[in-house]
This record gives structure tokens, sequence and C-alpha cells, in this order.
């Protein structure tokens, strides 16, 4: 699911990529790689109903209670009609936040006023933890859509702007000065030489921001608004439902992995032709 | 055997109407103050290959980039066809070291690169590209990506790359540097073939011996830094009748053994 | 940037930006950002103050105290799924789904096992970082160069010292990565914990001043916190400058 290449994992987590910037695609895996992944899922989920069994604490129920509430939820709607109130403000901040956040991170990439300029604070706010602002949303936007838009482009703007950046600046030298020696103008250089090398790292980026996105939503709906499924979570906590809480939880983490690897593969299908 | 012509050819009238790039007292400084260069003063006559040869960081690969208008000289001009130059231009084509293919186009496209950066019109780009692309040898490869070749054949499209835009001089800085012994001989063997069919000036950046000797028609060697120009040689090896004997040549031998004798004071 | 010929340090436009800061401040535009100055004087009161000292003592123990773990779980783990090829297959996916998904909504789980207190706060910088130090560990293990292992082997080295005095070492680089990206995330861990929590240390700072619209303190305090974070993983960061050399030999 999430199973990808150090080369690729080395882009995700803000190291410079190699020159160029490309990513290696998620490899299809083997049989036997299959049946190790069947021996992992094994052992955790095992592993949790033990421990759910002996209990550990009376707040911690077994898998197969979990995997039961999570069937109840997705039969009656419950999930579906939390989802399509979380996925609202995700979809509309991270359309918003990708195309400001590339924009800004290529122009930075391009033109070096902006990134002296910019450069420093994007490099503080990635490393800071941009949550602290969020008691400020309230205060600005309420407790409506619009708080839940902006705690989801606060979160996933830094490292998509960073990305971007730094998928510009790491266009290969020699490709660079190949395109000036069969005199490319600027226009022609950005578009058929930069622009392509970076968007190996600008979708890394893009992942990554969406990764932080999801965060964004949750921490926004346990935090400013109770609703979707943040509500679920804060809901069944309260009522001490806690098999129907897990399963809440278990389903945002397995949306965040599906939605991040389905954006790897819309990007292997629409603009690597090379692979 | 060996035609030697000393470095002192300043008072040498510039102007001979066959030298297709004339280098007048270049001097490169690097912002840092490494001095890269110092007054190089050079010919390289029209159709003939001349290579740059000298000791690592002699400043081979900066004249060359200078020539291609790449880098910018600290001192002295540069005339193509005695011409000033400032940049680059549409009558010198580049082979990098490194191939600088681009990894999400294929090999058509590459070859066609500089042509599609002129406007050329799609069709027309493409079929000057598939000349070239059979002229290396790389038929049936158009479609691939460079990912999927060997290095020797990503050269090879590096160097149809640079023929395509049909400029009257090649400047190839050490083109076969990053590629294994075997196919490197190959590629020295292929490359003197298609210049007998091409006809291009060229100045090729090396840092062996052997593969200087074998190409070249005139050798041009470097001191270490600040670079200024040695010596010059002329191998004299016949290459049109058998390419493989040049390399028995007792010429060839002598020549790869005089220039290491010069080059070995540079060494530590 | 070059003005009349010298080139301005980067970081020092954020000097420009904090007096862009103090004259929008000074035109009163909105009482959400009060002018730097006033910031900065709030900051400088709020040092000294009791309620100040125990959320910083609180916070600092907690994020100590989950980082510590995280590192002593973390490296290893790493290691042996570098090197184990069974223990990698087994924990290599789920090490890589932790690793990038939202792990804030498992904090309610946590309050509701570990209760509102520093159990709960030291797990979520445990939970936040210890999945990319394993990873990047895994990727310096597993790249570390397999001759010097062989030297080690070839003179008899057992594998206890080969793996603390060859291939710790070796793995270095990316150990240090591996640290610094886990301080990133520790640090976001236990501020997203403590604002969860809403009762504790610098989150609920936090909570106080926004709520009774104390902006100069407010803010005070954000700059701290991301001074902080910066602070850390500039230092890590340095240390990785220092053994860049690592990366020329191998």
């Amino acid at each position: 699911m999430a199973d990808r290449t150090a080369a690729s994992r080395r882009g995700l987590s803000e190291e410079v990529a190699g020159a160029g910037g490309h990513q290696i695609v998620e490899r299809v895996p083997s049989d036997r790689q299959w049946l190790w992944r069947l021996i992992s899922f094994a052992v955790v989920f095992g592993g949790w109903e033990i421990a759910g069994r002996i209990p550990v604490s009376p707040s911690f129920p077994t898998f197969s209670a979990t995997i039961v509430a999570l069937g109840e939820m997705l039969l009656d709607g419950t999930l579906a009609g939390a989802y399509a109130e979380t996925v609202q403000p995700l979809i509309l901040g991270m359309l918003l936040c990708s195309v400001m956040a590339v924009l800004f991170g290529v122009g930075m990439g391009l033109s070096r006023t902006v990134e002296w300029f910019s450069l420093p604070i994007f490099i503080i706010l990635q490393a800071a933890p941009m949550a602290a602002l969020i008691p400020l949303i309230t205060f600005l936007y309420g407790i409506g859509l619009t708080a839940k838009v902006v705690a989801v482009m606060l979160m996933s703007a830094p490292i998509i702007v960073l990305n971007s950046y730094k998928g510009i600046r790491n266009t290969s030298p020699s490709l660079l000065d190949m395109s000036r020696s069969f005199m490319a103008t600027r226009r022609q250089q950005i578009v058929k030489i930069i622009l392509p090398s970076a968007s190996g790292l600008i979708f890394a980026g893009l992942r990554l921001g969406v990764a932080a996105g999801v965060t964004g939503v949750v921490l926004a709906e346990l935090l400013i608004t109770p609703t979707g499924v943040g509500d679920l979570i804060t809901y069944y906590r309260s009522v001490a439902e806690y098999p129907h809480m897990f399963a809440s939880i278990l389903s945002i983490i397995i949306f965040s992995s599906v939605a991040v690897t389905l954006l790897q593969r819309a990007e292997t299908a629409l603009f690597r032709p090379e692979t | 055997m060996l035609n030697t012509v000393l470095s002192a050819r300043n008072g040498q009238a510039s102007g001979t109407p066959e030298a297709a790039v004339q280098v007048e007292g270049i001097g490169k400084r690097y912002p840092g103050g490494v001095e890269a260069l110092k007054d190089v003063t050079l010919d390289f006559p029209a159709g003939e290959l001349t290579t740059l040869l000298g000791p690592s960081g002699c400043g081979k690969t900066t004249l060359l980039k200078i020539i291609a208008g790449l880098l910018d000289p600290s001192k002295g001009q540069i005339r193509v066809k005695g011409k000033q130059v400032h940049g680059p231009g549409p009558d010198r084509a580049f082979v990098f070291q490194d191939f600088a293919l681009m990894p999400w186009a294929t090999v058509l496209r590459n070859v066609a690169f500089g042509l599609e950066l002129r406007g050329v019109a799609k069709a027309e780009r493409e079929a000057t590209a598939r000349k070239y692309i059979t002229e290396v040898g790389l038929t049936g490869f158009e479609q691939s990506y460079p990912h999927e070749l060997s290095g020797g054949m990503r050269q090879r499209v590096g160097v149809a790359r640079a023929l395509a835009v049909d400029a009257d001089i090649l400047l190839m800085d050490e083109p076969f540097a990053s590629i294994d012994e075997q196919t490197r001989r190959k590629l020295q063997e292929d490359l003197l073939q298609l210049l007998q069919i091409e006809k291009k000036t060229v100045i090729f950046v090396t840092h062996s011996i052997e593969e200087a000797v074998y190409v070249s028609d005139q050798i041009v060697l470097l001191s270490r830094r600040p670079g200024t120009v040695s010596r010059i040689i002329r191998p004299n090896l016949d290459h049109s009748t058998d390419l493989e004997a040049a390399r028995r040549d007792k010429a060839y031998l002598d020549c790869v053994d005089e220039i290491w004798q010069t080059l070995k004071q540079y060494l530590v | 940037m070059t003005v009349l010929g010298y080139r301005i340090p980067m970081m020092f436009s954020l000097l420009a930006w904090f007096v862009v800061w103090e004259i929008v401040g000074q035109l009163d535009l909105t009482i959400l950002i009060p002018p730097f100055s006033g910031v900065i004087a709030a900051g400088i009161t709020m040092l000294p103050s009791q309620k100040f000292h125990d959320a910083i003592t609180i916070t600092m123990t907690a994020f100590l105290a989950g980082m510590g773990l995280s590192l002593l779980v973390g490296i290893p783990l790493g290691i042996l799924m570098g090197r184990v090829k069974a223990i990698g297959q087994l924990m290599g996916m789920w090490v890589n789904i932790f690793e990038s998904s939202p792990l804030t909504a498992v904090i309610p789980v946590l309050m509701a096992l570990l209760g509102f207190g520093q159990a709960t706060i030291i797990t979520t910088v445990f939970l936040f970082s210890v999945w990319v130090i394993a990873l990047d560990v895994q990727v310096g293990a597993k790249h570390a160069n397999a001759s010097l292992l062989e030297m080690g082997r070839s003179f008899g080295a057992s594998r206890f010292a080969l793996y603390t005095k060859i291939l710790f070492f070796a793995a270095l680089p990316e150990i240090l990565a591996g640290v610094r990206l886990g301080l990133i995330r520790g640090v976001k861990g236990v501020v997203i914990g403590q604002l969860l929590v809403a009762i504790v240390g610098v989150g609920e700072l936090f909570e106080l001043y926004s709520r009774n619209f104390l902006m100069e303190e407010f803010w005070a305090l954000v700059i701290m916190v991301f001074a902080f974070a910066f602070a850390i993983s500039e230092t890590v960061a340095y240390v990785e400058r220092r053994i860049e050399y690592y990366a020329s030999t191998r």
C-alpha cells in the first residue's frame, strides 16, 4: 500500500532527491512479497487481537470487535456521511493550496529575489509546529467550512512550497547547459527543461501535502468544530464505544494511505510515459 | 615523423582563413579567485579534430565551455569563422560528458530537441532526427527512453542530437569518459567513421592520452592550472584505410609515449 | 540578494519581515496582528513568569522523554529492518504507513487509554517521531558499504563489534537525517498533543492566550516554539554537515 522505495521516500522526507528529482515508482510486489505481507498483517492483527482479549485496558478493543464496528459503520452509512463532511474542506483546501503553493514554490526557485525574501520563512514554517496557529483560525474564520479549509492549507502549504522550490533548484546543471548550448530562450528552458525535471519533486510535495492536509482536517475537526470523522472519534469516545472509536481512527489512516497511493498512481499514469 | 609546433604562437597571424575557431588571449578566473586559464591563444583548423589534453583540473573543460559560450571568459575573445562571438550560437553544438539527455523524453525527441527549440515543425525535425539516429547506429530505438539504453548508446544519442542541428563545429566534453573501455574503443572508431561523412570541425576534450592520439588531427597539451598551451602535436595517423591498424602503428605508440613524457612533469 | 555590491545573507530577510510586521501592527488593521515590538515586550515579561516556567518544564520533559524513547526504539529497529530481511519484510509496510499517516487521530485513543497527563503527551511524541527515524536508519543500514562490513568480518570482528563499530558509523549520515526529521516531528507531536489535551504545558498557554485575546503573548509563544523547532533541527543539520565527508568516501 504505502510501500515506497527508498529513493522516492528520501524525496518525500524533505531530503533532496537525486539530480532530476525523478521518483522511482512503486514496484509491483512479487508472489513472495505478498506472502510476507500476509504474514505481516497476521502478526500485527493477531497481536492486536490478543492484547484486546487480555485486555490491556478496558478501553482497548480487540481487532475483531474493531473490524465488526468498522463493517457496521460502513453498512449503516455512518462512515459515508462522516467522510462526505470531512472530504469537503480537504479537497477544497488541497485544490486551492496546490495551485498557490506550487506556483509560489516555482517562483521561489526561479527568482533569486523571491527566494531571498521567502525561503527562510518557509524553512522555519516547515520545521515548526503549524498546529499552534489553529486556535487563531477559529478566531479569524469562526467554526465553519472556511476555518477547516484554512487549517488544511496551513498544514500542507509549507511542504508543497518547499518541495516545488527544491524541484526547480535541483534541475541538473548539465541539462541547463544543454538547453543553453542549443540556444533555448528562458521561456523554453523553463517549460521544456526545468518544469518537467522538477515535476517529480513537485508531485512528491503534493503527496506529502495531502498527508499533512488530512492531519489538518482531523485536527480542525477535533479542535475547532466536531464534524465528520473528527466528530465520530470524539462522540464514540464520550459514549465509551471503543470499537467504533478505533474503527473511525483506522478508517482515517486507511483513507490517507489510499489517497496518497492513488495520487502516485495518477501521477505515473498521466505524467510518466517513460516508466 | 612527429610534427611539433611550439606554443609561442602569439606573434603568428591568427587570421588564417582555414581556422574555424580562434581563441585569443583567453583567461578565466572564477569568482572564488581560482585561475583556471591564463592567456590561451589557439587556432582550431576547419574540418579537423583537435583535442584538448591535460592533467585533471587544467581547465580543458572550462576552455571548451568558453568556446561554447556557456561560460564567459575573464579576458580575451573567441572568434568563430573570423567573427567574434558572445554566448552560444547555431554554428556550435555540444556533446556532454554526462550525456545531458532528458530522462522524460524518447530518443527521437532528445535527438530532435535542438530543432524543437528552433521551432522547426514536428514532422520535419523528426525526419531529420531519424536520419541521424540511423547514422549513429540506433535504428529501432527511436521510442526508447534514455534509462533503457546503455551508456554507450546514450552518448550516441548525444552525438546524434549535436549532428541534427547541422552546426559546423562539434564541441565534445570528455564524451566517452563515463563509458567502459571496450565500448569506448568502438565509439572512437565510429566517431572517426562518422566524421568522414559529416566533415565537421571537432574540439574534443579528454584526459586519455591514447584516446587523444587515436582520434586527433591535432593535440593541444595544456599545462597544470592555470592552464596554458604547453605543446601542440600532430599525430599524423592514417585513418582512411583501416581504423584498426592505427592502434598498431608505430607513430601511434611513439606519440603516446612522447605526450606521456611531457605530461609526466605536471603530475605530483 | 546583493545591495551595493554586498551579498546579504538570506536569513536577514527575516528582519525585513519583522519590519513589515511592525508597520502592519502599528496601522492597527486587526487585533490579530499587534506590533512586533509589543510581541517582543510581551515575550520578555513572559519569560520570568512562573506560569511560563511550569509550562516549559512540563513540555520539555514530555518532549525529551518521548524523543529518548523514539531514539532508543527507532535506531535499533531501523538497523534490524535494514539488516535482517524477515524483520524488514514484516515491519516495513507498517512503518511506512505510520510514517505518513495522520497520527493526530490516534491522540484521542491515547487520552482514553492513558488519561490527560504526561503519559499521553510522551506517547504522542514517540508515535510522531519513531517511524521516520526507523525508516531513515533502515535506508542507512541497508546501503552501508558492503565491503566495509566484509572488511570487518575478514578481520574477525564479532557480530556486536560489527554493528556498533562499523554499521552504526557507516549509517551515521542517514541516522542523523532521521534524528533531525524525528525531532521536527516530535515538536509537532508535543504541540498537537498538548493542544488536544488542552490542560497541560504550552498547549494550555496557546489556548489561554487565544481565548483571552492576548495576541502579543500568543505570538511571543509562537515565535519561541518555532525558534526552538528551527534551532534543534539546525543543530542536527550542523552535525550532519560536519560528517559530510562520509559521503565522499563511499
